[in-house]
């Protein structure tokens, strides 16, 4: 096994206690059309952020849409299925949501994933909060074993055949494509950053505006 | 000003009242809204976060659609900025229905204190010497050399703004941080390694809650004055000092700055506000 926790749980600051993120890294992925049905056939067991790592800078990036769905949900203003759809919705800088799944979201010819699962305990009665569908995934999802960290884990290790990397900044800077990260977050305008010299700091300003993109979405 | 005392005096924003590893702790409480220091995400990301409570004394559609307003022009002004390469704090996370933003921290100091310091230090220094200590700083010889770096990064800090169409509504000294240097943002020149160190990093603008997106000349002129208004009543002994230099460096970053400062000498001459009449 990895010397590392395959699926590294965070609490994030200002959510509900109940709230907590988890977080996988998945290499040369070999069944990524396997797993971008699920989500299409909406099977429950499936319902994670499944994130293309090529769009993704850092593990703040996650983080921040992370934080987003969870805070957007807890307003009821989804304007998406599910946490998890949120989440991947809301890497995007722009109101397009089927556009946000294609570029953010897995895709038949991805090769690495970001994937999270945001866990609720005690879950929150669904119906209440979202749409019909949601509510009949989980009355279906009743007799599941109970959603916990080391669950997640071993679907995520039964069914993503890939090779398991820590959420680190460095495995996830390894896998960034930055010609699509500029060109979604539209970057390529943005002339001064090809005035820095050093690569790292340079990274960190595009991270930067990367956030600044997500948070102003459809602002 | 904050005081200790007035830390959860008010009412927190709802987001804030979820678990965070340190409690936010209240920077300033404006006309308008409240500063809190707290963190985003995790426990090492400090950030600022700008609250405008509802008003109860305003009509609750006419409230929310004000607060609505403003706290989305502050995030979009700051992050135009950003993109711009304006040195400005970044936007974390916006919720412009519950009125807060959520921004960057900026380390260090307002530059309003880090100017008052250095000159009560010179004063010290003067006094030490058997003079009375309140020469005005005249931005001749070595000892000056640090102020005189650092108002010319103020006058092309504006100079930046101007140039991307934002006029910031409200600059004064207390307006800029003074951000510790970063690794490999330090100017090759200018850059005195033997100082006090005392006036030592990078310009961060901040506050943008009356800031608009203009390139009129009259409104970048209005800001150049309100800066200059607001150094001479905090740092009188550095006043005409402050005026040459922050000229000279906005003109070099802003092509269109002789305008602007044509129309800033008919703003000095009638004040901020334009004539009543007509």
């Amino acid at each position: 096994m990895a010397d590392f926790s395959i699926l590294e749980t965070i609490k994030l600051e200002h959510v509900p206690e109940s709230y907590s993120v988890h977080v996988a890294v998945f290499r040369d992925v070999e069944n990524a059309t396997y797993l971008h049905q699920q989500l299409l056939a909406r099977n429950a067991d499936f319902e994670y952020a499944l994130i293309d790592a090529g769009v993704i800078t850092s593990r703040l990036q996650v983080l921040s849409a992370a934080f987003k769905a969870i805070t957007v949900q807890l307003a009821g203003t989804m304007k998406t299925p599910n946490m998890h759809s949120e989440l991947v919705y809301s890497l995007s800088p722009t109101n397009n949501i089927s556009e946000s799944y294609r570029r953010y979201g897995i895709t038949p010819t991805s090769r690495n994933l970001v994937i999270v699962k945001i866990i609720v305990t005690p879950p929150v009665p669904l119906a209440a909060i979202a749409a019909p569908e949601a509510a009949e995934t989980t009355s279906a999802a009743g007799t599941k074993p109970p959603l916990t960290a080391q669950n997640v884990e071993k679907h995520l290790l039964t069914h993503v055949q890939g090779k398991p990397v820590p959420f680190t900044d460095q495995t996830l800077s390894d896998l960034t494509d930055w010609g699509r990260v500029r060109k979604y977050y539209k970057l390529n305008g943005v002339g001064w950053l090809d005035g820095i010299k050093d690569q790292a700091a340079k990274n960190s300003e595009m991270d930067m505006l990367v956030m600044g993109g997500m948070a102003l979405r459809g602002v | 000003m904050a005081t200790d005392s007035a830390t959860h005096q008010f009412p927190l924003p709802a987001i804030l009242e979820y678990p965070s590893s340190t409690p936010p702790e209240l920077i300033t409480q404006g006309a308008e809204g409240r500063l809190y220091k707290s963190t985003y995400l995790l426990p090492s990301i400090p950030c600022a976060l700008k609250y405008r409570p509802p008003k109860p004394w305003r009509h609750p559609v006419l409230d929310a659609r004000l607060t609505r307003h403003r706290i989305l022009s502050e995030a979009r002004n700051l992050a135009k900025c950003r993109r711009e390469g304006v040195p400005v704090p970044n936007v974390y996370a916006v919720d412009e229905s519950a009125g807060w933003l959520m921004m960057e921290w900026i380390a260090g100091d307002p530059v309003r204190v880090a100017i008052n310091e250095w000159l009560q230090r010179r004063r010290d220094d003067e006094r030490a010497q058997g003079r009375t200590g309140d020469a005005v700083v005249e931005g001749k010889g070595e000892a000056d050399a640090d102020l005189v770096a650092l108002l010319r990064r103020i006058g092309a800090a504006v100079g930046r703004m101007h140039k991307v169409g934002i006029v910031h509504g409200d600059l004064t000294t207390s307006n800029m941080m003074l951000k510790p240097w970063e690794r490999g943002k330090e100017p090759a020149n200018g850059h005195n390694v033997e100082s006090d160190g005392l006036l030592e990093g990078e310009i961060v603008i901040i506050d943008f809650g009356l800031a608009s997106q203009s390139t009129s000349e009259e409104d970048r002129a209005v800001d150049l004055y309100v800066l200059e208004r607001a150094f001479a009543s905090t740092h009188p002994r550095a006043e005409k000092l402050f005026t040459a230099i922050l000229e000279d460096a906005y003109r070099e970053a802003f092509k269109q700055a002789p305008v602007v400062l044509k129309k800033l000498e008919d703003v000095r001459m009638r004040g901020r506000k334009r004539s009543m009449l007509g």
